[in-house]
Protein backbone atom coordinates (compact mmCIF):
# COMPACT_ATOMS: atom_id res chain seq x y z
CA UNK A 1 0.00 0.00 0.00
CA UNK A 2 1.71 3.27 -0.88
CA UNK A 3 0.42 7.08 -0.93
CA UNK A 4 2.63 9.19 -2.63
CA UNK A 5 2.92 12.75 -2.38
CA UNK A 6 3.07 14.26 -6.11
CA UNK A 7 3.03 17.57 -7.51
CA UNK A 8 0.62 18.44 -10.14
CA UNK A 9 2.33 17.89 -13.12
CA UNK A 10 3.17 14.81 -12.01
CA UNK A 11 -0.66 13.43 -11.53
CA UNK A 12 -2.62 11.95 -14.32
CA UNK A 13 -5.51 13.57 -15.03
CA UNK A 14 -8.51 11.54 -16.75
CA UNK A 15 -11.91 12.40 -18.22
CA UNK A 16 -15.40 10.52 -18.98
CA UNK A 17 -17.55 10.46 -22.13
CA UNK A 18 -20.56 12.32 -21.93
CA UNK A 19 -22.74 9.32 -21.54
CA UNK A 20 -20.67 7.85 -19.35
CA UNK A 21 -20.89 10.92 -17.11
CA UNK A 22 -24.49 11.17 -17.14
CA UNK A 23 -25.37 7.03 -17.13
CA UNK A 24 -22.62 5.68 -14.32
CA UNK A 25 -24.46 8.26 -11.64
CA UNK A 26 -28.16 7.13 -12.85
CA UNK A 27 -27.23 3.92 -12.53
CA UNK A 28 -25.66 4.60 -9.10
CA UNK A 29 -28.75 6.08 -8.11
CA UNK A 30 -31.06 3.80 -9.86
CA UNK A 31 -29.29 -0.03 -8.05
CA UNK A 32 -29.09 2.09 -4.71
CA UNK A 33 -33.02 2.45 -4.81
CA UNK A 34 -33.68 -0.58 -6.30
CA UNK A 35 -31.02 -3.20 -5.06
CA UNK A 36 -32.34 -2.46 -1.06
CA UNK A 37 -36.00 -4.03 -1.60
CA UNK A 38 -34.23 -7.24 -3.18
CA UNK A 39 -31.64 -7.46 -1.08
CA UNK A 40 -31.83 -5.53 2.31
CA UNK A 41 -28.16 -5.77 3.23
CA UNK A 42 -27.36 -3.42 0.17
CA UNK A 43 -28.85 -0.82 2.13
CA UNK A 44 -25.23 -0.33 4.41
CA UNK A 45 -23.54 0.50 0.75
CA UNK A 46 -23.57 3.87 -0.76
CA UNK A 47 -23.32 3.63 -4.57
CA UNK A 48 -23.43 6.95 -5.27
CA UNK A 49 -20.84 8.09 -2.55
CA UNK A 50 -18.43 5.59 -4.28
CA UNK A 51 -19.37 7.22 -7.95
CA UNK A 52 -18.77 10.47 -6.34
CA UNK A 53 -15.33 9.49 -4.98
CA UNK A 54 -14.53 7.74 -8.31
CA UNK A 55 -14.87 10.72 -10.56
CA UNK A 56 -13.56 13.10 -8.05
CA UNK A 57 -10.19 11.28 -8.00
CA UNK A 58 -9.68 9.85 -11.42
CA UNK A 59 -11.19 13.84 -13.02
CA UNK A 60 -8.47 15.85 -10.08
CA UNK A 61 -10.95 18.85 -10.92
CA UNK A 62 -12.53 20.55 -7.57
CA UNK A 63 -14.75 22.42 -9.38
CA UNK A 64 -15.97 19.23 -11.52
CA UNK A 65 -15.88 17.27 -8.38
CA UNK A 66 -17.90 19.51 -6.50
CA UNK A 67 -20.20 19.70 -9.18
CA UNK A 68 -20.56 15.90 -9.84
CA UNK A 69 -21.40 15.31 -6.45
CA UNK A 70 -24.09 18.06 -5.87
CA UNK A 71 -26.08 16.94 -8.13
CA UNK A 72 -25.24 13.67 -7.20
CA UNK A 73 -26.86 14.26 -3.83
CA UNK A 74 -29.67 16.17 -4.98
CA UNK A 75 -31.20 13.78 -7.26
CA UNK A 76 -30.19 11.14 -4.13
CA UNK A 77 -32.02 13.24 -2.55
CA UNK A 78 -35.15 14.07 -4.52
CA UNK A 79 -35.55 10.37 -3.97
CA UNK A 80 -36.61 10.65 -0.03
CA UNK A 81 -38.51 12.14 1.89
CA UNK A 82 -36.21 14.51 3.06
CA UNK A 83 -35.44 17.93 1.90
CA UNK A 84 -33.42 18.54 -0.91
CA UNK A 85 -29.71 19.34 -0.03
CA UNK A 86 -28.78 16.88 3.13
CA UNK A 87 -27.11 14.55 0.34
CA UNK A 88 -26.72 17.60 -1.75
CA UNK A 89 -23.95 19.30 0.64
CA UNK A 90 -22.64 16.14 2.11
CA UNK A 91 -21.71 15.06 -1.44
CA UNK A 92 -20.46 18.37 -2.65
CA UNK A 93 -17.70 18.16 0.12
CA UNK A 94 -16.98 15.12 -0.48
CA UNK A 95 -16.42 15.41 -4.19
CA UNK A 96 -14.70 18.98 -3.47
CA UNK A 97 -12.54 17.29 -1.05
CA UNK A 98 -11.42 13.83 -3.23
CA UNK A 99 -10.88 15.84 -6.20
CA UNK A 100 -8.79 18.30 -3.71
CA UNK A 101 -6.73 15.24 -2.58
CA UNK A 102 -6.86 13.36 -5.68
CA UNK A 103 -4.61 16.25 -6.98
CA UNK A 104 -2.12 15.45 -4.16
CA UNK A 105 -2.16 11.94 -3.52
CA UNK A 106 -1.55 9.06 -5.98
CA UNK A 107 -4.87 7.38 -5.46
CA UNK A 108 -4.26 4.78 -8.61
CA UNK A 109 -3.21 1.59 -6.32
CA UNK A 110 -6.29 -0.29 -4.39
CA UNK A 111 -4.89 0.68 -0.99
CA UNK A 112 -5.01 4.13 -1.59
CA UNK A 113 -8.51 3.91 -2.88
CA UNK A 114 -9.69 2.00 0.42
CA UNK A 115 -8.58 4.05 3.10
CA UNK A 116 -9.93 7.17 1.03
CA UNK A 117 -13.33 5.64 0.54
CA UNK A 118 -13.17 4.96 4.34
CA UNK A 119 -12.06 8.83 5.04
CA UNK A 120 -14.69 10.45 2.55
CA UNK A 121 -17.22 7.95 3.66
CA UNK A 122 -16.86 9.12 7.35
CA UNK A 123 -16.59 12.40 5.91
CA UNK A 124 -19.95 12.21 4.23
CA UNK A 125 -22.28 10.80 7.58
CA UNK A 126 -20.45 13.39 9.64
CA UNK A 127 -21.58 16.58 7.63
CA UNK A 128 -25.00 14.80 6.67
CA UNK A 129 -25.92 13.80 10.50
CA UNK A 130 -25.20 17.45 11.16
CA UNK A 131 -26.64 19.11 8.73
CA UNK A 132 -29.62 16.72 9.56
CA UNK A 133 -29.74 17.54 12.96
CA UNK A 134 -28.81 20.72 13.19
CA UNK A 135 -30.51 22.47 10.16
CA UNK A 136 -33.24 20.16 9.62
CA UNK A 137 -34.07 18.96 12.74
CA UNK A 138 -34.10 14.52 12.23
CA UNK A 139 -33.71 12.73 14.85
CA UNK A 140 -30.55 10.95 14.37
CA UNK A 141 -28.73 8.48 15.70
CA UNK A 142 -25.14 7.91 15.33
CA UNK A 143 -23.79 4.19 15.92
CA UNK A 144 -19.97 4.46 16.04
CA UNK A 145 -20.67 -0.34 15.10
CA UNK A 146 -22.71 0.83 12.22
CA UNK A 147 -20.41 3.55 10.62
CA UNK A 148 -17.27 1.55 10.90
CA UNK A 149 -19.08 -1.77 9.21
CA UNK A 150 -20.59 0.52 6.67
CA UNK A 151 -17.21 2.51 6.06
CA UNK A 152 -15.75 -1.06 5.50
CA UNK A 153 -17.86 -2.59 3.39
CA UNK A 154 -18.14 0.43 0.79
CA UNK A 155 -14.63 0.73 0.80
CA UNK A 156 -14.39 -2.53 0.23
CA UNK A 157 -17.00 -1.99 -2.55
CA UNK A 158 -15.27 1.12 -3.66
CA UNK A 159 -12.24 -1.28 -4.88
CA UNK A 160 -13.95 -2.73 -6.95
CA UNK A 161 -16.10 0.18 -8.59
CA UNK A 162 -13.02 2.12 -8.98
CA UNK A 163 -11.70 -0.69 -10.87
CA UNK A 164 -14.68 0.03 -13.58
CA UNK A 165 -14.52 3.52 -13.94
CA UNK A 166 -10.56 2.71 -14.69
CA UNK A 167 -11.45 0.81 -17.97
CA UNK A 168 -14.06 3.22 -18.52
CA UNK A 169 -12.05 6.62 -18.16
CA UNK A 170 -10.17 8.52 -20.87
CA UNK A 171 -6.67 9.58 -20.35
CA UNK A 172 -6.99 13.77 -21.43
CA UNK B 1 -7.87 41.32 -6.91
CA UNK B 2 -7.95 39.25 -9.91
CA UNK B 3 -5.63 37.11 -8.54
CA UNK B 4 -6.91 36.86 -5.16
CA UNK B 5 -10.09 35.21 -7.16
CA UNK B 6 -8.54 33.31 -9.71
CA UNK B 7 -6.00 31.66 -6.65
CA UNK B 8 -9.57 30.97 -4.37
CA UNK B 9 -11.72 30.71 -7.54
CA UNK B 10 -12.30 26.46 -6.57
CA UNK B 11 -12.73 27.54 -3.04
CA UNK B 12 -15.40 30.41 -3.46
CA UNK B 13 -17.60 28.21 -6.25
CA UNK B 14 -17.58 25.83 -3.16
CA UNK B 15 -19.13 27.77 -0.69
CA UNK B 16 -21.41 29.25 -3.20
CA UNK B 17 -22.71 26.11 -4.13
CA UNK B 18 -23.18 24.85 -0.14
CA UNK B 19 -24.70 28.58 0.70
CA UNK B 20 -27.11 28.02 -2.14
CA UNK B 21 -27.90 24.68 -0.83
CA UNK B 22 -28.03 25.31 2.84
CA UNK B 23 -30.45 28.12 1.65
CA UNK B 24 -32.54 25.71 0.08
CA UNK B 25 -32.55 23.90 2.62
CA UNK B 26 -33.85 26.45 5.14
CA UNK B 27 -36.44 27.17 2.65
CA UNK B 28 -37.99 23.67 2.50
CA UNK B 29 -37.70 23.49 6.14
CA UNK B 30 -39.91 26.66 6.97
CA UNK B 31 -42.58 26.47 4.31
CA UNK B 32 -45.43 23.90 4.62
CA UNK B 33 -45.08 20.01 2.40
CA UNK B 34 -48.12 21.31 1.01
CA UNK B 35 -46.48 24.30 -1.06
CA UNK B 36 -43.45 22.23 -1.74
CA UNK B 37 -40.73 24.05 -3.47
CA UNK B 38 -38.98 21.30 -4.85
CA UNK B 39 -41.07 19.63 -6.42
CA UNK B 40 -40.13 20.04 -9.88
CA UNK B 41 -36.53 18.41 -9.09
CA UNK B 42 -38.25 15.19 -7.30
CA UNK B 43 -40.48 15.23 -10.36
CA UNK B 44 -37.78 14.93 -12.72
CA UNK B 45 -35.57 12.33 -10.55
CA UNK B 46 -38.64 10.10 -9.73
CA UNK B 47 -39.48 10.06 -13.61
CA UNK B 48 -35.97 9.06 -14.61
CA UNK B 49 -35.82 6.86 -11.94
CA UNK B 50 -39.14 5.32 -12.12
CA UNK B 51 -39.28 3.74 -15.37
CA UNK B 52 -36.37 1.53 -14.67
CA UNK B 53 -37.66 0.50 -12.10
CA UNK B 54 -40.68 -0.26 -13.00
CA UNK B 55 -39.19 -2.14 -15.93
CA UNK B 56 -36.80 -4.20 -13.65
CA UNK B 57 -39.72 -4.86 -11.23
CA UNK B 58 -41.92 -5.79 -14.21
CA UNK B 59 -39.21 -8.42 -15.99
CA UNK B 60 -37.98 -9.82 -12.20
CA UNK B 61 -42.15 -10.40 -11.54
CA UNK B 62 -42.42 -12.10 -14.77
CA UNK B 63 -39.45 -14.41 -14.37
CA UNK B 64 -40.96 -15.45 -10.97
CA UNK B 65 -44.23 -15.91 -12.09
CA UNK B 66 -42.92 -18.36 -15.18
CA UNK B 67 -41.05 -20.27 -12.51
CA UNK B 68 -43.88 -20.68 -9.93
CA UNK B 69 -46.53 -21.30 -12.12
CA UNK B 70 -44.93 -23.79 -14.58
CA UNK B 71 -41.75 -25.19 -13.53
CA UNK B 72 -41.34 -25.31 -9.63
CA UNK B 73 -44.92 -27.34 -9.08
CA UNK B 74 -43.97 -29.98 -7.42
CA UNK B 75 -45.97 -30.78 -4.34
CA UNK B 76 -48.50 -29.17 -5.04
CA UNK B 77 -50.94 -31.90 -4.63
CA UNK B 78 -49.60 -32.24 -1.12
CA UNK B 79 -50.30 -28.70 -0.63
CA UNK B 80 -53.51 -28.90 -1.92
CA UNK B 81 -54.58 -31.66 0.52
CA UNK B 82 -53.42 -29.58 3.53
CA UNK B 83 -55.24 -26.56 2.28
CA UNK B 84 -58.50 -28.38 1.72
CA UNK B 85 -58.25 -30.19 5.45
CA UNK B 86 -57.82 -26.62 6.25
CA UNK B 87 -60.35 -25.14 4.47
CA UNK B 88 -62.46 -27.41 6.43
CA UNK B 89 -61.17 -26.76 10.03
CA UNK B 90 -61.39 -22.36 9.22
CA UNK B 91 -65.20 -23.37 7.78
CA UNK B 92 -66.51 -24.58 11.17
CA UNK B 93 -64.06 -21.50 12.45
CA UNK B 94 -65.96 -19.10 10.61
CA UNK B 95 -69.75 -20.52 11.49
CA UNK B 96 -68.62 -20.06 14.92
CA UNK B 97 -67.11 -16.90 14.20
CA UNK B 98 -70.36 -15.27 12.41
CA UNK B 99 -72.50 -15.73 15.03
CA UNK B 100 -70.05 -13.68 17.10
CA UNK B 101 -69.57 -10.74 14.75
CA UNK B 102 -74.06 -10.63 14.33
CA UNK B 103 -73.64 -10.44 18.00
CA UNK B 104 -71.31 -7.72 18.08
CA UNK B 105 -73.41 -5.81 15.33
CA UNK B 106 -76.26 -5.82 17.24
CA UNK B 107 -74.80 -4.73 20.52
CA UNK B 108 -72.87 -1.67 17.74
CA UNK B 109 -76.36 -0.78 16.53
CA UNK B 110 -77.76 -0.38 20.13
CA UNK B 111 -74.99 1.58 20.91
CA UNK B 112 -75.24 3.83 17.92
CA UNK B 113 -71.38 2.77 16.71
CA UNK B 114 -70.18 4.07 14.05
CA UNK B 115 -67.53 2.14 11.86
CA UNK B 116 -65.03 2.51 9.20
CA UNK B 117 -65.22 -0.05 6.65
CA UNK B 118 -62.14 -0.50 4.04
CA UNK B 119 -64.96 -0.75 0.45
CA UNK B 120 -61.91 -0.15 -1.87
CA UNK B 121 -58.57 -1.09 -2.22
CA UNK B 122 -56.24 -1.23 -5.06
CA UNK B 123 -53.30 -3.80 -5.54
CA UNK B 124 -50.28 -2.33 -6.49
CA UNK B 125 -46.20 -3.31 -7.15
CA UNK B 126 -43.24 -1.85 -4.97
CA UNK B 127 -40.65 -0.76 -7.58
CA UNK B 128 -38.18 1.02 -5.60
CA UNK B 129 -37.38 2.36 -2.26
CA UNK B 130 -35.16 5.30 -1.33
CA UNK B 131 -32.05 4.56 -1.59
CA UNK B 132 -31.35 5.79 2.10
CA UNK B 133 -31.01 3.93 5.25
CA UNK B 134 -32.84 7.29 6.56
CA UNK B 135 -35.27 7.52 4.49
CA UNK B 136 -37.74 4.78 5.26
CA UNK B 137 -40.24 5.08 2.13
CA UNK B 138 -41.00 2.90 -1.05
CA UNK B 139 -42.07 3.63 -4.16
CA UNK B 140 -45.17 2.04 -5.68
CA UNK B 141 -46.49 1.78 -9.32
CA UNK B 142 -49.55 3.63 -9.08
CA UNK B 143 -50.07 7.19 -9.17
CA UNK B 144 -52.17 10.12 -10.23
CA UNK B 145 -53.75 8.21 -13.13
CA UNK B 146 -54.77 5.50 -10.91
CA UNK B 147 -56.64 8.51 -8.97
CA UNK B 148 -54.11 7.26 -5.86
CA UNK B 149 -54.33 10.29 -3.33
CA UNK B 150 -51.70 11.65 -0.62
CA UNK B 151 -52.73 10.10 2.84
CA UNK B 152 -54.55 7.06 1.60
CA UNK B 153 -53.32 4.20 3.91
CA UNK B 154 -51.14 1.21 2.56
CA UNK B 155 -51.45 -2.38 3.82
CA UNK B 156 -50.51 -5.58 3.02
CA UNK B 157 -52.51 -8.83 3.60
CA UNK B 158 -50.06 -9.25 6.97
CA UNK B 159 -50.52 -5.89 8.30
CA UNK B 160 -50.51 -2.29 7.93
CA UNK B 161 -47.58 -0.80 5.42
CA UNK B 162 -47.48 3.25 5.70
CA UNK B 163 -49.28 6.08 3.97
CA UNK B 164 -48.91 7.58 0.54
CA UNK B 165 -47.13 10.70 1.04
CA UNK B 166 -46.43 12.16 -2.61
CA UNK B 167 -47.83 11.26 -5.78
CA UNK B 168 -46.60 11.20 -9.29
CA UNK B 169 -47.70 10.92 -12.24
CA UNK B 170 -47.68 6.93 -12.34
CA UNK B 171 -45.86 6.37 -9.34
CA UNK B 172 -46.35 7.26 -5.33
CA UNK B 173 -44.21 7.37 -2.84
CA UNK B 174 -45.07 5.67 0.72
CA UNK B 175 -43.82 6.48 3.80
CA UNK B 176 -43.46 3.53 5.99
CA UNK B 177 -44.43 3.42 9.53
CA UNK B 178 -41.25 2.40 10.51
CA UNK B 179 -40.04 5.61 9.51
CA UNK B 180 -38.98 8.25 12.32
CA UNK B 181 -41.31 11.19 10.52
CA UNK B 182 -44.18 8.74 10.79
CA UNK B 183 -46.87 8.14 13.43
CA UNK B 184 -49.55 5.72 13.67
CA UNK B 185 -52.55 5.79 15.99
CA UNK B 186 -52.54 2.55 17.62
CA UNK B 187 -53.95 0.17 20.59
CA UNK B 188 -53.13 -2.56 22.32
CA UNK B 189 -55.66 -5.33 21.71
CA UNK B 190 -55.92 -6.90 25.01
CA UNK B 191 -55.34 -3.65 27.11
CA UNK B 192 -56.89 -1.33 24.85
CA UNK B 193 -54.35 1.44 25.69
CA UNK B 194 -53.45 3.62 22.87
CA UNK B 195 -50.84 5.03 21.88
CA UNK B 196 -48.88 6.61 18.76
CA UNK B 197 -46.11 4.51 16.47
CA UNK B 198 -43.24 6.26 15.70
CA UNK B 199 -40.34 5.03 14.08
CA UNK B 200 -36.92 5.32 15.51
CA UNK B 201 -33.47 6.18 13.24
CA UNK B 202 -32.74 2.59 13.43
CA UNK B 203 -36.07 1.27 11.74
CA UNK B 204 -37.83 0.00 14.41
CA UNK B 205 -41.13 0.74 15.73
CA UNK B 206 -41.67 2.02 18.82
CA UNK B 207 -45.54 2.58 20.85
CA UNK B 208 -45.24 5.94 22.55
CA UNK B 209 -47.47 7.37 25.02
CA UNK B 210 -48.39 4.22 26.77
CA UNK B 211 -48.17 5.29 30.64
CA UNK B 212 -45.69 3.46 32.50
CA UNK B 213 -48.19 2.79 35.31
CA UNK B 214 -49.33 0.31 33.03
CA UNK B 215 -49.10 -3.35 32.78
CA UNK B 216 -48.10 -4.28 28.71
CA UNK B 217 -47.48 -8.07 28.03
CA UNK B 218 -44.96 -8.32 25.85
CA UNK B 219 -46.22 -10.38 22.66
CA UNK B 220 -49.52 -8.18 22.58
CA UNK B 221 -51.25 -7.46 19.12
CA UNK B 222 -50.67 -3.73 18.27
CA UNK B 223 -53.68 -2.90 16.20
CA UNK B 224 -54.82 0.79 14.42
CA UNK B 225 -57.23 2.88 16.94
CA UNK B 226 -58.25 5.04 13.60
CA UNK B 227 -57.45 8.03 15.75
CA UNK B 228 -55.27 8.85 12.54
CA UNK B 229 -57.62 9.59 10.09
CA UNK B 230 -55.69 7.57 7.86
CA UNK B 231 -56.10 4.02 9.20
CA UNK B 232 -59.41 2.31 10.01
CA UNK B 233 -59.72 1.14 13.63
CA UNK B 234 -59.06 -2.69 14.07
CA UNK B 235 -56.22 -3.09 11.22
CA UNK B 236 -52.73 -5.41 12.38
CA UNK B 237 -50.20 -2.85 13.15
CA UNK B 238 -47.92 -5.74 15.01
CA UNK B 239 -46.92 -7.63 18.01
CA UNK B 240 -45.12 -5.86 21.08
CA UNK B 241 -41.59 -7.08 21.34
CA UNK B 242 -40.22 -5.94 24.32
CA UNK B 243 -40.94 -3.18 27.06
CA UNK B 244 -39.24 -1.15 29.54
CA UNK B 245 -39.75 1.89 31.36
CA UNK B 246 -39.04 5.31 29.61
CA UNK B 247 -37.20 8.28 30.78
CA UNK B 248 -39.99 10.49 31.14
CA UNK B 249 -43.66 9.39 32.53
CA UNK B 250 -44.27 6.68 29.73
CA UNK B 251 -43.62 3.45 28.65
CA UNK B 252 -41.00 2.17 26.20
CA UNK B 253 -42.70 -0.60 24.18
CA UNK B 254 -40.43 -1.93 20.98
CA UNK B 255 -42.98 -3.41 18.46
CA UNK B 256 -42.62 -5.27 15.47
CA UNK B 257 -44.52 -4.67 12.48
CA UNK B 258 -46.46 -7.28 11.15
CA UNK B 259 -45.99 -6.72 7.64
CA UNK B 260 -42.36 -7.37 6.64
CA UNK B 261 -41.49 -3.71 5.67
CA UNK B 262 -37.61 -4.64 4.50
CA UNK B 263 -39.29 -7.57 1.81
CA UNK B 264 -42.71 -5.43 0.58
CA UNK B 265 -43.35 -6.61 -3.17
CA UNK B 266 -47.22 -6.16 -3.52
CA UNK B 267 -49.30 -3.94 -1.30
CA UNK B 268 -52.79 -2.45 -1.13
CA UNK B 269 -53.71 1.00 -1.31
CA UNK B 270 -56.74 1.35 0.75
CA UNK B 271 -58.72 4.12 -1.95
CA UNK B 272 -62.11 4.61 -0.23
CA UNK B 273 -63.10 3.82 3.56
CA UNK B 274 -67.07 4.14 4.48
CA UNK B 275 -68.04 5.17 7.27
CA UNK B 276 -71.11 4.07 8.47
CA UNK B 277 -73.24 2.92 11.50
CA UNK B 278 -73.61 -0.68 12.27
CA UNK B 279 -76.62 -2.19 11.13
CA UNK B 280 -77.70 -5.69 12.08
CA UNK B 281 -78.90 -7.90 9.54
CA UNK B 282 -82.71 -7.54 7.74
CA UNK B 283 -83.63 -10.82 9.75
CA UNK B 284 -81.17 -9.47 13.25
CA UNK B 285 -84.05 -8.99 15.35
CA UNK B 286 -85.01 -12.05 15.29
CA UNK B 287 -81.12 -14.12 15.40
CA UNK B 288 -80.23 -12.99 19.08
CA UNK B 289 -83.25 -14.90 19.97
CA UNK B 290 -82.28 -17.91 17.56
CA UNK B 291 -78.78 -18.32 19.02
CA UNK B 292 -81.07 -17.88 22.44
CA UNK B 293 -83.37 -20.43 21.29
CA UNK B 294 -80.95 -22.87 19.86
CA UNK B 295 -79.43 -22.63 23.55
CA UNK B 296 -82.53 -23.53 25.35
CA UNK B 297 -83.75 -26.80 25.94
CA UNK B 298 -86.25 -27.60 23.04
CA UNK B 299 -90.14 -28.73 23.28
CA UNK B 300 -91.46 -31.79 21.90
CA UNK B 301 -93.48 -31.09 19.17
CA UNK B 302 -96.83 -32.20 19.51
CA UNK B 303 -98.10 -35.47 17.32
CA UNK B 304 -100.88 -33.81 15.34
CA UNK B 305 -98.70 -30.78 15.05
CA UNK B 306 -95.91 -32.72 13.44
CA UNK B 307 -98.30 -34.76 11.43
CA UNK B 308 -99.50 -31.58 9.55
CA UNK B 309 -95.90 -30.10 9.50
CA UNK B 310 -94.96 -33.52 7.68
CA UNK B 311 -97.84 -33.40 5.68
CA UNK B 312 -96.95 -29.85 4.47
CA UNK B 313 -93.72 -29.79 2.15
CA UNK B 314 -91.34 -27.08 3.19
CA UNK B 315 -92.42 -24.72 0.21
CA UNK B 316 -92.01 -21.29 -0.03
CA UNK B 317 -93.59 -19.26 2.77
CA UNK B 318 -93.41 -15.51 1.37
CA UNK B 319 -94.80 -16.62 -1.95
CA UNK B 320 -97.41 -18.49 -0.32
CA UNK B 321 -98.20 -16.95 2.80
CA UNK B 322 -99.19 -13.34 1.58
CA UNK B 323 -102.72 -14.07 -0.29
CA UNK B 324 -104.36 -15.77 2.04
CA UNK B 325 -103.44 -13.50 5.29
CA UNK B 326 -105.00 -10.55 3.57
CA UNK B 327 -108.25 -10.66 4.64
CA UNK B 328 -107.04 -10.79 7.96
CA UNK B 329 -104.64 -7.81 7.97
CA UNK B 330 -107.30 -5.51 8.45
CA UNK B 331 -108.61 -6.80 11.37
CA UNK B 332 -105.35 -7.11 13.02
CA UNK B 333 -103.35 -4.22 14.25
CA UNK B 334 -100.01 -4.07 12.35
CA UNK B 335 -97.95 -3.73 15.20
CA UNK B 336 -98.79 -7.54 15.97
CA UNK B 337 -97.15 -9.71 13.70
CA UNK B 338 -93.98 -8.24 15.25
CA UNK B 339 -94.66 -8.76 18.98
CA UNK B 340 -96.52 -11.97 18.78
CA UNK B 341 -95.86 -15.80 18.03
CA UNK B 342 -97.79 -18.71 17.89
CA UNK B 343 -98.57 -20.48 21.73
CA UNK B 344 -96.56 -22.98 20.60
CA UNK B 345 -93.92 -22.31 18.30
CA UNK B 346 -91.99 -24.71 18.60
CA UNK B 347 -91.12 -27.12 16.04
CA UNK B 348 -87.91 -28.15 15.13
CA UNK B 349 -85.76 -28.93 12.61
CA UNK B 350 -87.25 -26.60 10.25
CA UNK B 351 -85.94 -23.93 7.73
CA UNK B 352 -85.67 -20.92 9.57
CA UNK B 353 -83.99 -17.98 7.37
CA UNK B 354 -85.63 -17.93 4.13
CA UNK B 355 -88.78 -17.15 6.27
CA UNK B 356 -88.25 -14.15 7.52
CA UNK B 357 -89.26 -11.62 5.44
CA UNK B 358 -92.63 -13.92 4.99
CA UNK B 359 -93.07 -13.38 8.83
CA UNK B 360 -93.12 -9.54 8.14
CA UNK B 361 -95.81 -9.25 6.19
CA UNK B 362 -97.75 -11.83 7.79
CA UNK B 363 -100.94 -11.68 10.01
CA UNK B 364 -101.86 -15.14 10.75
CA UNK B 365 -99.72 -15.66 13.75
CA UNK B 366 -100.71 -12.15 14.92
CA UNK B 367 -104.32 -13.34 14.72
CA UNK B 368 -102.98 -16.51 17.01
CA UNK B 369 -101.23 -14.04 18.72
CA UNK B 370 -104.46 -12.16 19.65
CA UNK B 371 -105.67 -15.37 20.80
CA UNK B 372 -103.17 -16.18 23.00
CA UNK B 373 -100.17 -13.78 24.10
CA UNK B 374 -96.76 -15.40 23.71
CA UNK B 375 -94.56 -15.58 26.67
CA UNK B 376 -91.50 -12.95 25.86
CA UNK B 377 -88.30 -15.72 24.98
CA UNK B 378 -91.02 -16.00 22.02
CA UNK B 379 -91.24 -12.69 20.38
CA UNK B 380 -88.79 -12.44 18.44
CA UNK B 381 -88.47 -15.69 16.67
CA UNK B 382 -92.80 -15.05 15.80
CA UNK B 383 -91.50 -11.62 14.51
CA UNK B 384 -89.41 -13.16 12.12
CA UNK B 385 -91.45 -16.52 11.23
CA UNK B 386 -94.90 -15.05 12.64
CA UNK B 387 -96.14 -16.22 9.30
CA UNK B 388 -96.18 -19.53 10.56
CA UNK B 389 -99.56 -20.38 11.67
CA UNK B 390 -100.23 -21.94 14.38
CA UNK B 391 -101.58 -25.36 14.27
CA UNK B 392 -104.64 -23.90 15.73
CA UNK B 393 -105.04 -21.00 14.47
CA UNK B 394 -107.53 -22.54 11.51
CA UNK B 395 -105.61 -20.97 9.02
CA UNK B 396 -102.91 -23.88 8.59
CA UNK B 397 -104.73 -25.46 6.16
CA UNK B 398 -104.53 -22.18 3.61
CA UNK B 399 -101.25 -21.55 4.23
CA UNK B 400 -99.43 -25.42 4.57
CA UNK B 401 -95.75 -24.60 4.02
CA UNK B 402 -95.48 -22.24 7.38
CA UNK B 403 -95.98 -25.31 9.39
CA UNK B 404 -92.51 -25.58 9.27
CA UNK B 405 -91.10 -21.95 8.72
CA UNK B 406 -90.56 -21.56 12.51
CA UNK B 407 -86.88 -22.63 13.76
CA UNK B 408 -86.23 -21.50 16.82
CA UNK B 409 -87.40 -23.77 19.51
CA UNK B 410 -88.15 -21.53 22.27
CA UNK B 411 -90.05 -23.08 25.48
CA UNK B 412 -93.51 -21.24 25.85
CA UNK B 413 -95.79 -22.39 28.74
CA UNK B 414 -96.64 -25.88 27.25
CA UNK B 415 -99.93 -27.41 28.00
CA UNK B 416 -99.47 -30.40 30.73
CA UNK B 417 -99.76 -32.96 28.22
CA UNK B 418 -97.10 -31.37 26.36
CA UNK B 419 -94.72 -31.11 29.18
CA UNK B 420 -91.69 -33.36 28.26
CA UNK B 421 -91.58 -34.98 32.03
Amino acid sequence: MAITYTSGEQVEVYRFSIPATVLIPLGAIFLQAFLPLRFHFFSIFDLPLLVTIGFATARRSPLAGLMTGGIIGIIQDALTHHPIGLYGIAKTIVGFGASSLGIKLDVENAGARFLLTIFFYAVHEVVYFLIARGLVGLRMAWSWQHELVSGLANAVLGIFVFMLLDRIKQRT
Amino acid sequence: MESVLGRYRNLIVLVGVLFAQVLGLAVQVKRPTDSEPTRLIRVWAVGTIAPLEKTLAWVQTSTGNLWHNYVYLRGVRAENRNLKAQLEHMSIEQARLSQDADQARRLQALLGFKAQFISQTMAAQVIGASGSELSRSVYIDKGEKDHIKPDMAVITADGIVGKVLRVYRSTSQVLLINDQTSGVGALLDKTRLQGILRGTPTGEAVLEKVMSDETVPAGELVLTSGGDGVFPKGLLVGRVTKVSTGNDLFLNIRVRPAADLSKLEEVLVVTKIDERQTEPDSSGAARAVDILAERLPTVPAKAETTEKGAAAPAAPASTTVVPNVVPKTAATPSGASKISAPPRAPLSGSTPKPQAPASRSSTEAAGAAAQSPAPKAALAPAAKSSSAPDSESGSSDTTPATKTSVKPVVPSPPPPEDSPN
